[in-house]
């Protein structure tokens, strides 16, 4: 029998431990939701839309493509939920798996864009002088840029369909990212610890990677569950207009552009449902986002 | 205050240079030959003459630096080329459609600031309350409602209440009317887009005035204020609002931007023949010239609006005059 095994931990012990369980993850995620009822509301509606995304298959009574010309334009009731568009396609069927095309484009580009912007915001306050001036200056450029107006460039470069549209998405949330990053990051450097791991003589890229990101991850994440909804909200806008994601794919802002202007009148469920999984899913980023903020800044905790 | 000022000016240059180079870069990356795409658009048979004819009018058979500093003089007065699309000069394009948006884009900033700082301020004195709860809800979903859905539910809700108001449905028209010369018409184009593209703008500016009024109301000077009996309202007028507006005039600057991106899909809603349906429009029909001049446009207002945004800013705030 081992030592650990015989060792009872005499009572006191056991009262100094009962603090530490409170920082179990599980205490803090119930004390997160106590505090932040519009954070958990919206950390809930992530979760909704990420199970409809996921399990899209085994949610969607109709296939996404099907057409059923028998009802078209039909308004909702239990047959179809949301309705039919006028191709006679299941609307709620569509929402279902446009939410999956609206979570693929949202967290790939968030999750590029950010890394990419995380290892250039924290590079460039590490290395400050010269490098830390000329990033910062192509940033200024690039940020001169508003985000949809350069999504559409590159768009018009590399042409529409899901991968472009992230790669359109992806570019312009660098800077934003990096610039945030650089911020928290810059006085990071005159901390002993990365002088320390200076002295025994690290790489740049192990003191960068092992030492800095770890520190900077707090407003990173917050900065990503933005990113998320602001992408979601762009490749909407990109579909929207035809220059994102193509037909047949399911996809949000696609669902409102074709008919859903011309029905609005006779069939304004073609309209209603889509944007309000747009509205919903961005309104749960956002809102999980802010209580995300306000949970890790102390001055803004009783606000 | 003049160096400052200087300062600020100056560094405009760079970031302008910097955008037209990258700019130029973008519309160069295109893969394969802009005249081969354009002339061989439908499958047609083209001779290579043509090609050399459409690269000597575009200049591309020139070498790139020259290139650039064409398309930066180019720039400088006004000479943006011609459409690949229409063959008419890209600054006539413009021209034509600018008034409506520059309309649209300074309205909704009205529309806004009416919103925002009003809302803003009551949800801030009335923190932790209904009201506040209401306020702070408008603005979150705001920020996330796209405004080409809005803009459809507007115009669902016009038609659903012109028809029951007056039997017929009525539209908001499309051709746009200079103000000065039809107001009602002028009115009836713009308001809806405004209303819009503002409400989004809005919400940014009310979370912004919010947040910036409770810090201001908790400051020692406000207590002051209140301690030596001055009037409610004198004291969140003459001392928290002022100090209270400095972000969220930053913030209106910052947000102008999204601004012009909430036109680029208002406009495709409504259907109005302005900048941004020009953009959609030079992206689907492949326009590059179109497409780069759009672009820089769009980047200048920016820049020159956080140009201006910072000097109101430090003709207001001492602190970073004399810094």
């Amino acid at each position: 029998m081992s030592f650990s095994a015989q060792f009872r931990p005499p009572s006191p012990v056991i009262a100094e431990a009962e603090p530490a369980l409170e920082h179990s993850p599980l205490r803090r995620a119930i004390g997160f939701c106590r505090r932040q009822p519009l954070g958990t509301f919206g950390m809930a509606i992530v979760l909704m839309i990420a199970v409809a995304g996921l399990g899209a298959e085994w949610i969607a009574p109709y296939s996404p493509t099907a057409n059923d010309f028998g009802a078209m334009t039909e308004a909702p009731g239990w047959a179809h939920l949301f309705g039919t568009d006028q191709l006679g396609r299941d609307i709620f069927s569509r929402i279902i798996y446009g939410a999956r095309t609206a979570l693929v484009v949202g967290f790939s580009s968030a999750l590029v864009g950010g890394a990419a912007g995380l290892v250039l915001g924290v590079a460039s306050a590490y290395f400050g002088g010269a490098i830390d001036l000329i990033v910062q200056r192509v940033l200024d450029v690039m940020m001169a840029f508003p985000l949809i107006i350069m999504a559409l460039a590159i768009v018009a470069i590399f042409g529409t369909g899901v991968h472009n549209v992230i790669v359109a998405i992806t570019i312009p949330l660098i800077p934003r990212c990096a610039r945030v990053v650089r911020a928290s990051a810059l006085p990071l450097r005159e901390i002993p610890y990365v002088d320390a791991a200076r002295a025994c003589g690290f790489g740049h890229s192990r003191i960068i990677l092992r030492h800095m990101v770890p520190n900077v991850m707090g407003p990173f994440l917050i900065m990503l569950t933005a990113f998320v909804g602001q992408a979601i909200l762009a490749e909407a806008s990109l579909s929207y207009l035809g220059l994102g994601v193509q037909e047949p794919t399911p996809a949000w802002g696609l669902m409102l552009q074709g008919g859903a202007e011309e029905y609005a009148s006779t069939a304004p469920w073609i309209a209603v449902f889509p944007g309000l999984a747009i509205m919903l899913t961005v309104f749960g980023f956002n809102l999980f986002g802010d209580a995300l903020r306000d949970a890790l800044d102390p001055k803004l905790r009783d606000r | 205050m003049y160096r400052y000022i200087v300062k600020r000016v100056l560094l405009v240059i760079p970031t302008l240079l910097g955008a037209a180079m990258l700019v130029f870069v973008l519309m160069r990356m295109i893969p394969g030959d802009v005249c081969v795409i354009r002339l061989g658009g439908g499958g047609a048979r083209f001779d290579a003459r043509a090609v050399a004819a459409c690269h000597a009018q575009l200049g591309l058979d020139q070498p790139v630096w020259r290139q650039f500093l064409h398309f930066v003089w180019g720039f400088c007065h006004l000479d943006f080329g011609t459409s690949m699309w229409s063959g008419k000069p890209v600054a006539y394009e413009i021209g034509t459609r600018l008034p409506i948006s520059v309309e649209i884009a300074l309205m909704a900033a009205v529309v806004a600031i009416l919103i925002s700082v009003p809302l803003g301020t009551i949800s801030a004195l009335k923190q932790n309350t209904w009201i506040d709860l209401i306020v702070r809800t408008l603005a979150i979903a705001g920020t996330a409602t796209p405004s080409f859905w809005l803009g459809i539910l507007t115009i669902l809700a016009v038609l659903d209440l012109s028809q029951a108001f007056t039997g017929t449905p009525w539209m908001p028209p499309i051709d746009y009317v200079p103000l000065w010369q039809d107001p009602l018409r002028n009115l009836s184009v713009v308001i809806l887009p405004a209303i819009t593209v503002g409400y989004r703008y809005a919400a940014v500016s009310m979370r912004m005035t919010r947040s910036t009024m409770i810090e201001v109301m908790r400051e020692d000077y406000i207590r002051t204020a209140r301690a030596k009996g001055l009037l409610r309202r004198i004291i969140i007028n003459r001392h928290a609002l002022k100090n209270a507006l400095l972000p969220v005039v930053t913030l209106l600057g910052i947000e102008f931007a999204f601004l012009i991106g909430g036109l680029v899909v208002t406009e495709q809603v409504f259907n109005l023949n302005g900048i941004g349906r020009l953009f959609v429009l030079a992206v689907q029909n492949q326009d590059y010239t179109l497409t780069q001049a759009l672009v820089m446009l769009v980047v200048v207002v920016f820049v020159l609006t956080n140009l201006v945004v910072d000097l109101l800013y430090a003709w207001l705030d001492p602190r970073i005059r004399f810094a």
